[in-house]
């Protein structure tokens, strides 16, 4: 019954999104109509979120006869796992995007600011769109609550790799993520018709594009915190081509959050932002569809359903086929004003957005060339890691040089060399990390080159919040509290990003690994210490038995205690690795537990990292999601103050 | 600087950065593609050390581990057998009489030298590239099979 429900009140709120979108595009200046647009949007998303929370209710009662829940669940899971089961699968986790998509559009529908009406009700009604395109996908393609008939007893089970809490948290704010990408989107379609991309407008743009972003980075670091401690392949980031889906939406975001600011502070940049915007949905949907769709070989693909792949593919072209169509017949007439130096803070913010969108633009060729070289006929092919390091890492490097410029440069012209004067400092540093690393590592460039690139980064970021509190007069404390919080968000994103280079840098190029067939009381020397096997023993979950080794690490004088397990599920022929990491200073020794050795009685085969300042990695990515974070309450502070 | 002048320095600079962008994509694909191979097909299409995808089903009772510690296995596409040696722990969804994807090198002779072994999250799902290894060896027993 609560199935039944749960596909009405879907399909109720396709029918009011439709309306949303027909009456929002309809654009009435009349005041009753733009309330009752709004009122519409609110109750489509009040309509997805209760079909969505009849799919969770389904989950938790393990009613097998509805068949996601079946192919998905099992009585014996853990009450969280059962409720994440709602969204670890393809049928949910397309419910799971509609209700995303409605819950913006009313958001928006009540956050109206100082837009003009017709923008206002025109965004709300193509989000009403979007919203409805996800919903027709969901209902007529992938039905989440369809019935099975007879109804099996037991479920088949999530996979256990999924049942994870980091796997709980990844899939929603990845697709908050996705989907907050539609808001900009829905934003620039709005403006394209209006022939209008003002200053207001930007300002109703820039928290949407800002949270997008946060949230991806949140969801995309959590991703690759899950493969790195859950696959047990020592890695964190593979090039893979799901992770490449979530990258370039990530980078094209990045320079939509900084493009915005263009547009809002100086009014130019319009059409290029709306340009960015449309982009950066399409990718999104792209990025849906290549993890959807399995057309690309990658070492985590999920499901394969060509029919599935194809309206994906029909969604994207509609949404970009109106986007660019309405782009080259409408910007022209967007009016470009104010100009600036080819020395200022914005010609900085343009190479920033140049430098991400052809990075954003290599990642995709990457990613797609397999399936081009396959429809020419040219056979099977992957692209993997290699090519990516040898494009990305350089292009990103060029924007890593120029970052810390950026906020020292006054907008309109700036005065570069003052800027590089106050930098010196952090180019000393750079210098000294440079040479260093080089004598250190025996002459390997690269990885020397892109760890003085974060210290760069790191120093400049510093540099400049020093130099904003030699502001103003008063004691340190007081400056520091009273510094305004764009500038904190700015500064901890950007110091972010050098902590982030720093960690993937040494990861990549200093990471030291070992296999070894050890007995219980045996050892082996690594990274500087000894790792000794104690027992492997037996033990017992809630739904899997395990093989649990407990290992001694002697490293540095210390001894500590380590174990590594290997569980079986009883849903799953595949046993999953639980890795054993020893997160110290100077980076994770990290453990994974392999299978018995069969020749050798009583031996276990075992896979030994160690993966220095990893943990960097994960914290810079965090301290640039904060960034975005700070940046979102400043936005909302100022709105409190100007209201 | 002139207005004009200081266009033209931004045009060229971005052109400069287009211009290293293509070139290393071009140079990239050019050098760092892999390029997939069934079982059958190894000894007429690899190049020696040359860095390729080998696709097929694991044969059951060929697992065995080396003296150093190293796993080999023989992949087949129902056609050929080749041997693969892979120094590493093998992916958890690894088994025998299942498809997997072993990225590496191969010289005549020798066994598969492999870097990097892939096998799918999802057990019921056939890497796309072995089930096309089956398909071309016509052992294909899945959907659309004769």
């Amino acid at each position: 019954m609560i199935a039944e429900i749960g596909a009405f009140a879907a399909a109720l709120a396709l029918a009011l999104s439709l309306a949303q979108g027909a009456l929002g595009l309809a654009a009435s200046r009349r005041d009753s109509r733009a309330e009752a647009t709004a009122a519409i949007a609110q109750a489509a998303a009040a309509m997805c979120i209760f079909a969505f929370a009849c799919l969770i209710a389904v989950f938790v009662q393990s009613d097998f006869s509805v068949a996601v829940v079946a192919a998905n669940s099992h009585v014996d899971k853990p009450l969280i796992y059962k409720i994440a089961g709602a969204w670890g699968n393809h049928e949910g986790s397309m419910l799971l995007w509609c209700t995303v998509s409605a819950l913006f559009g009313a958001i928006l529908a009540s956050t109206r600011g100082r837009q003009s009406l017709g923008l206002w009700s025109r965004s709300v009604g193509v989000q009403g769109l979007v919203t409805a395109g996800a919903l027709i996908y969901t209902l007529f393609i992938s039905p989440p609550f369809a019935r099975l008939d007879p109804a099996p007893m037991l479920g088949a089970g999530l996979n256990p790799l999924l049942q994870d809490p980091a796997l709980v948290a990844h899939p929603p704010l990845l697709y908050l993520g996705y989907v907050g990408l539609s808001v900009p989107f829905s934003l620039a379609i709005a403006a394209l018709i209006e022939g209008r991309a003002d200053q207001a407008w930007a300002k109703s743009l820039r928290p949407w594009t800002l949270a997008a972003w946060t949230f991806l980075t949140v969801g995309i670091a959590i991703g690759s915190y899950w493969a790195y401690y859950e696959l047990g392949w020592g890695g964190w980031w593979f090039w893979d081509p799901v992770e490449n889906a979530s990258f370039m939406p990530w980078l094209v975001a990045a320079a939509l959050v900084h493009s915005s600011i263009v547009t809002e502070r100086r009014g130019s940049l319009a059409s290029w932002t709306i340009l960015l915007a449309i982009i950066g949905f399409g990718l999104a949907i792209l990025g849906t569809f290549l993890v959807r769709s399995g057309v690309l070989t990658s070492v985590h693909a999920f499901a394969v359903d060509p029919t599935r792949g194809i309206a994906m593919l029909v969604l994207l072209f509609v949404a970009l086929g109106i986007g660019f169509g309405l782009y080259a017949w409408r910007a022209p007439k967007l009016s470009q004003p104010s100009g600036f130096a080819a020395v200022s803070r914005e010609s900085m913010l343009v190479w920033n957005n140049f430098g991400l969108a052809i990075a954003a633009g290599v990642v995709l060729i990457g990613t797609l060339y397999p399936l081009i070289v396959e429809a020419a006929g040219g056979g099977l092919i992957s692209v993997g890691p290699p090519f990516f390091n040898a494009t990305v890492a350089p292009l990103l490097g060029v924007l890593f040089l120029l970052l810390p410029l950026g906020p020292m440069l006054t907008w309109r012209v700036g005065d570069m060399r003052a800027a590089l004067m106050r930098l010196a400092p952090a180019a000393v540093l750079a210098l000294i990390t440079l040479f260093g690393a080089l004598a250190l590592s025996s002459w390997r460039a690269a990885p020397a080159i892109g760890l003085a690139l974060g210290v760069w980064l790191v120093a400049g970021g510093l540099i400049y919040l020093w130099t904003r509190l030699q502001r103003g007069e008063g004691r340190l404390a007081a400056k520091i509290a009273l510094m305004p919080l764009a500038v904190w968000s700015m500064s901890v994103a950007h110091i972010g990003a050098g902590v982030l280079t720093i960690g993937a840098i040494a990861e990549t190029a200093f990471r030291s690994e070992r296999a070894a067939a050890l007995q219980p009381g045996e050892s082996v020397a690594f990274a500087g210490g000894r790792v000794m096997l104690l027992e492997v023993r037996q033990t017992e979950g809630p739904n899997y038995t395990s093989n649990r080794a407990n290992f001694q690490v002697d490293r540095h004088g210390v001894t500590e205690a380590l174990s590594a397990e290997r569980r079986f599920y009883s849903t799953s022929p595949m046993p999953t690795t639980e890795v054993g990491i020893l997160g110290r200073i100077d980076g994770d020794l990290y453990i994974a537990l392999g299978d018995a050795v069969r020749d050798t009685p009583g031996a276990w085969s075992i896979r030994l990292y160690h993966n220095p300042l990893v943990y960097l990695i994960f914290l810079g990515a965090l301290m640039m999601a904060l960034g975005g974070l700070l940046s979102l309450l400043a936005l909302a502070r100022r709105r409190k103050v100007a209201a | 600087m002139r207005r004009r002048d200081q266009r033209l320095m931004m045009i060229g600079a971005a052109g400069a950065v287009l211009v290293l962008a293509a070139t290393l994509t071009f140079v990239g694909l050019r050098d760092s593609v892999v390029f997939f191979v069934a079982p059958s097909e190894l000894a007429e299409k690899a190049q020696a050390n040359q860095r390729v995808r080998l696709g097929g089903l694991v044969v059951e009772g060929t697992l065995r581990r080396d003296a150093d510690g190293a796993m080999r296995f023989a992949v087949t596409d129902g056609v050929t057998q080749v041997e693969v040696r892979y120094d590493g722990i093998l992916p958890d969804l690894f088994r025998e009489g299942q498809g997997i994807v072993a990225e590496g090198v191969w010289a005549p002779g020798q066994a598969f030298e492999a870097e990097r072994v892939l096998a799918k999250h999802d057990e019921t799902y056939m890497p796309r590239e072995v089930a096309e290894a089956l398909k071309q060896s016509g052992e294909w027993k899945g959907e659309g099979a004769p």
